[in-house]
């Protein structure tokens, strides 16, 4: 990354009469004044960037050197699960067989895309342990918002109409209230225990016949495996819910353990977490949904399915909760994470998930030394810190200690993108550690050095963590400014 | 330290009321801003929208919160705070003095339900 | 253990064998002590081995065989437009795509500016006050406007939505309103645009929150909306127009018709076809419903050195915050998609979205009169379109002719109906693909 800012937008590499495009002639003679009557055509002076083609790649080229991403650096954002991105996953979503393809061609002439459609459908279930799949949904939040469509349609097919409450952690990610909510449910939170795991006391009462379901993850957003996860499900399957997988956190499960034998009946999987697709500065990614048997016919509309004869096509059925999307969903992600699939394989598979919790107890046991640990034991793919320790600079009574925004800034500093800062909310300085299992021992030991360093900084010389990051290409930004005066667009 | 005012009503939700014979200001508590940091921005209600007690009215914004408020009696707004949306950091100058709302009560009985300064104090820690 | 060796994961033996030894653990599978034998997979997963880069290649290799692209002369929301050589370049720069949610303002202006950038010219598109950073779909950002209207009123539930919306976008409107509790109508449709009569009436009865139009609509025709938003307004419902955004630099603009919120698909701004997804929906607004507003936002601000820098903002707005009081639960946006659109607009200006609009206006016109001509259709409304126009067949087997001409290399078209298919052309169809489809069709059974 360039420690130098660039700083310009595109509005200040612009020349009027400059070009970047050339289109072939208009050979038929007409132009737009002979389609559109004036009425329906634009009045306002439309004011774009004119620029030539290298002035264009030499902005962007700019930016990208003030951007930070897993090729860049180690990433340890916890419950992003931000792995390194193959590159053979980008050559082959860029083919033009499946670039070129329009969404309305006939089944006949898409064989290939619906095949592998189907693929990914049908391994990501042996994955999950799920009866069948949906690609269709576009991210994790929109998974979620599917799969409770899918809990909700299925009470409805039952006539059963009271089931409008969602039991939810309050570890839980914030997406996962906010989507019941837009679901129209009504959300009831069930508290942690101290260990960080679900109370099932605080549970039992909460169980009746207006419950729709419960949202978990497992591990839960704390990286601790819920163990008592076959009584949570019996409890809640008793009452006459159904279990939602938030499959945000499922890497450390990779060929270890299924949500589907966990007892969850419907899932969604981050395909740009667990399965290797580019987050791309916040997407486009995926986030397929899956049913237990009995469930199937309940997953939006369109469905692509083998035939007997061992073609593929796309169907919609009457019984679907409807379609969320335009169509199958954000196809050229799906290919990738079928690249990811077809490297790792069955064999892999479970190495991807047990390194993944290797790395997180390594990093974990060695600075827990200096920065405080609320939950002791093994943990799966992520921990959670709850700030810097009393004797390292952590000692919230003191009116200057540095806080987890100061330690995620200093990290900045020696050339590492920060971990999730102040989630979950359980804790006041959470700071939320998840390396990855395609990070190496060599990466990992730098890091601990780095943050071993920075609690020694805190204690000694805290003016450094305190105004970090010192050599970024832009320092710490005023926040309260940007809300203030609102600039949302450029002008002149 | 978050300052306590004697003489004011305190609600479990951090809103405060002080009585001005039937009518009451509604605002949130000194303690309350000092937990949200600057505020950014003051979601009001209308004058004329009737809340009961414990219902939502509105909600104050910093920049990495929001928080709804609730009012601690039932009432019908008189009057809303007009300066704060030009400059909603004046909560944060003085939350008692730059009240959200003005109400008439309906029930002046329910403040007897709510904390009084030292219990909030308490309530605080 | 060698054979667990893979070129995506760096660990050795011997790191392995050092770090057990740190967390005091014997080996990989004691990591998972704490989960009860039960659950653990008892059996290995039903999956194939492990392959290379060559046998992936391979594979992929013969799944492209068994696609056929085809000439295009299909539209219905996915558009056929140019995508210039660079913008896959420049996307591909993984500083850019392997980055994420720009939460760390300070190494991350990169996309910070792309996004504004996007913002910016999404603004002034749609003439606009305030753009997100953008949305998964046009169906999605027309279904988040709904809710949208929904939030805004307080006490509405009530959305009238036009019938010549695409149907893909009144599906997905269906399917939210039912779960979120939002009373949608449809407006029927008359001779191909919306019935205003019986918008009218509807919009009498004082409860409704938005009305959602088309522009342009289905069957590409540009509908003339002239007093819907006084309409709305006396009725204090908020008018929303969906669309798709290429037209939006040569059409009336949603600002101009009085809308108070613009949304849509972008696709039509450069980015490839790639069988339905990744797009992009946009949503723009008037600044008065930015706190309604779903999605990220970024906005400018300075930092401790004075520098103009960008920084995710308004976010009080968003689900993490508002959690089950959230109207949207969307966290993220289409960020790479946004870069798609920044670049494409940098490059074409002005007068390239011009000129695009105006080669695929003259290419539509030059199809439309000419499968007339043919004599195998009729067109059943004659009214104003851009690039995309419905015919009727006047054949008996509309499937046949679609089938024909996909077995000859085109696509003929979406099917609407049993006689009735909407075309479209883009500035990428010369006039020699144009006259060779025709006499594929002219000469059809």
């Amino acid at each position: 990354m360039n420690k130098v800012f660039y700083g310009k937008l595109i509005f200040e590499c612009s020349s009027t009469g400059r070009r970047g495009y050339d289109l072939p002639e208009n050979t038929f003679g007409k132009s737009l004044n002979d389609f559109i009557p004036a009425t329906l055509q634009r009045q306002a002076t439309l004011v774009l960037p004119e620029a030539d083609e290298q002035t264009v790649a030499r902005h962007y080229t700019n930016m990208s050197n003030n951007n930070f991403g897993v090729d860049t650096g180690f990433y340890p954002l916890g419950s992003c699960t931000m792995k390194y991105n193959p590159k053979i996953n980008e050559e082959v979503a860029a083919h033009p067989a499946f670039t070129a393809l329009h969404p309305a061609q006939p089944a006949e002439t898409v064989q290939g895309a619906l095949h592998l459609y189907d693929e990914v459908q049908r391994t990501l279930a042996e994955i999950a342990g799920m009866s069948a799949f949906t690609l269709n949904p576009y991210a994790g939040a929109h998974g979620e918002l599917t799969g409770l469509m899918v809990i909700r349609s299925y009470h409805m097919s039952r006539g059963d109409e009271k089931r409008t409450k969602i039991i939810v952690p309050d570890s839980a990610h914030g997406t996962n209230p906010a989507s019941a909510a837009v679901c129209g449910l009504q959300i009831v939170e069930v508290k942690s225990t101290p260990e960080g795991t679900i109370d099932v006391e605080a549970l039992k009462p909460l169980l009746n016949d207006e419950v729709a379901g419960m949202m978990m993850t497992n591990p839960n957003t704390l990286g601790i495996f819920e163990t008592k996860i076959p009584e949570i499900a019996r409890l809640v399957h008793e009452c006459g819910g159904l279990m939602y997988y938030d499959g945000a956190n499922l890497n450390p499960m990779l060929g270890v353990c299924r949500p589907g034998d966990m007892g969850f009946d419907v899932m969604h999987i981050n395909l740009h977490k667990t399965f290797s697709t580019p987050h791309g500065g916040g997407g486009p990614g995926s986030g397929p949904v899956g049913v237990r048997k009995g469930l199937e016919q309940f997953l939006p509309n369109p469905r692509v399915r083998k035939n007997d004869d061992g073609t593929y096509g796309v169907s919609s059925e009457p019984t679907a909760l409807g379609s969320v999307s335009s169509f199958l969903g954000n196809y050229g992600i799906i290919i990738r994470a079928y690249a990811y699939l077809l490297s790792i394989g069955g064999d892999i598979l479970p190495m991807v998930g047990k390194l993944s919790v290797l790395n997180a107890n390594y990093v974990k046991e060695i600075l827990k030394e200096y920065y405080q640990l609320p939950i002791d034991g093994l943990c799966k793919h992520e921990f959670v810190f709850d700030g810097l320790r009393p004797e390292f600079g952590g000692d919230h009574h003191d009116e200057s200690h540095v806080t987890t925004l100061d330690v995620a800034k200093r990290i900045l500093d020696y050339g590492f993108h920060a971990p999730t800062i102040y989630f979950p909310l359980l804790f006041h300085e959470a700071l939320m550690i998840e390396p990855t299992e395609t990070e190496s021992k060599d990466t990992l030991d730098s890091f601990i050095e780095v943050l071993k360093n920075i609690a020694i900084e805190a204690r000694d010389e805290r003016d450094k963590v305190k105004n970090a990051p010192l050599t970024t290409p832009v320092r710490r930004n005023d926040d309260v400014k940007a809300v203030k005066d609102a600039i949302f667009v450029y002008n002149a | 330290m978050a300052k306590f005012i004697e003489g004011l009503y305190y609600s479990e939700s951090h809103e405060f009321v002080k009585v001005d014979g039937e009518f009451a200001y509604v605002g949130i508590t000194d303690y309350a801003q000092s937990q949200l940091g600057t505020v950014t921005y003051v979601d009001m209600p209308e004058e004329g929208d009737d809340f009961e007690a414990g219902e939502e009215f509105g909600a104050v914004e910093s920049v990495k919160a929001a928080s709804d408020v609730f009012s601690p009696v039932s009432c019908t707004v008189v009057e809303v705070n007009e300066a704060l949306e030009d400059e909603p950091e004046l909560i944060n100058k003085d939350a008692f003095e730059n009240w959200i709302m003005k109400v008439k009560l309906n029930d002046p009985s329910e403040l007897e339900g709510l904390m009084d300064a030292a219990a909030y104090e308490n309530f605080c820690k | 253990m060698s054979n667990n060796v893979h070129r995506y994961l760096p660990h050795t033996e011997e790191d392995i064998r050092k770090m057990l030894e740190v967390i005091g653990v014997k080996s990989l599978d004691d990591l998972y002590s704490e989960i009860p034998a039960e659950l653990k997979l008892s059996h290995p997963l039903n999956l194939p081995k492990a392959k290379s880069e060559i046998e992936i290649r391979k594979v992929f290799n013969q799944l492209a065989k068994e696609n056929k692209p085809l000439i295009c002369f299909a539209g219905f929301g996915a558009y056929d437009h140019f995508t210039p050589s660079i913008i896959p370049y420049i996307t591909s720069r993984s500083e850019f795509s392997t980055s994420y949610t720009p939460y760390q303002a300070e190494i991350s202006q990169g996309t910070l500016m792309y996004v504004f950038e996007y913002q910016t010219m999404m603004t002034r598109l749609t003439g606009l006050d305030v753009s997100n950073a953008s949305m998964y779909d046009g169906s999605t950002a027309t279904a988040e406007a709904m809710m949208m209207c929904q939030a805004a009123a307080k006490k509405r539930n009530r959305v009238l939505a036009s019938e010549t919306l695409l149907p893909q976008v009144k599906e997905v409107l269906r399917t939210y309103a039912k779960f979120h509790g939002v009373d949608l109508v449809f407006v029927p449709e008359e001779n191909g645009v919306t019935n205003r009569n019986v918008l009218t009436e509807l919009l009498g009865n004082g409860d409704v929150a938005g009305v959602i139009m088309p522009q342009p609509n289905c069957y590409g025709i540009v509908e003339d909306l002239s007093g819907i938003a006084d309409e709305c307004h006396a009725q204090k419902s908020l008018l929303v127009l969906s669309g798709p955004a290429s037209p939006l630099g040569v059409l009336k603009t949603p600002a101009e018709w009085g809308a108070d919120i613009a949304c849509g698909d972008a696709q039509s701004l450069g980015i490839p076809l790639s069988f339905g997804g990744p797009y992009i929906g946009y949503l723009c607004a008037t600044s008065s419903l930015i706190r309604k507003m779903p999605g990220r936002i970024v906005g400018q601000t300075e930092d401790v050195e004075g520098h103009r820098t960008f920084v995710l903002t308004m976010q009080a707005r968003e689900q993490h915050i508002r959690r089950e009081k959230a109207t949207s639960n969307i966290c993220t946006a289409q960020g790479m998609m946004c870069l798609y659109v920044a670049a494409y607009l940098s490059l074409m200006g002005t007068e390239g979205l011009n000129k695009v609009n105006e080669l695929s206006a003259a290419g539509a016109h030059y199809l439309h009169d000419a499968l007339v001509e043919t004599g195998r259709f009729a067109d059943p409304f004659q009214k104003t379109f851009l690039n995309e126009f419905c015919l009727e067949y006047k054949g008996a087997d509309l499937d046949a002719l679609q089938k024909h001409c996909a077995e000859a290399g085109y696509l003929c078209g979406v099917k609407v109906s049993e006689n009735r298919v909407v075309f479209a052309v883009t500035e990428q169809r010369s006039k020699e693909e144009i006259d060779e489809f025709v006499e594929l069709v002219k000469n059809f059974g």
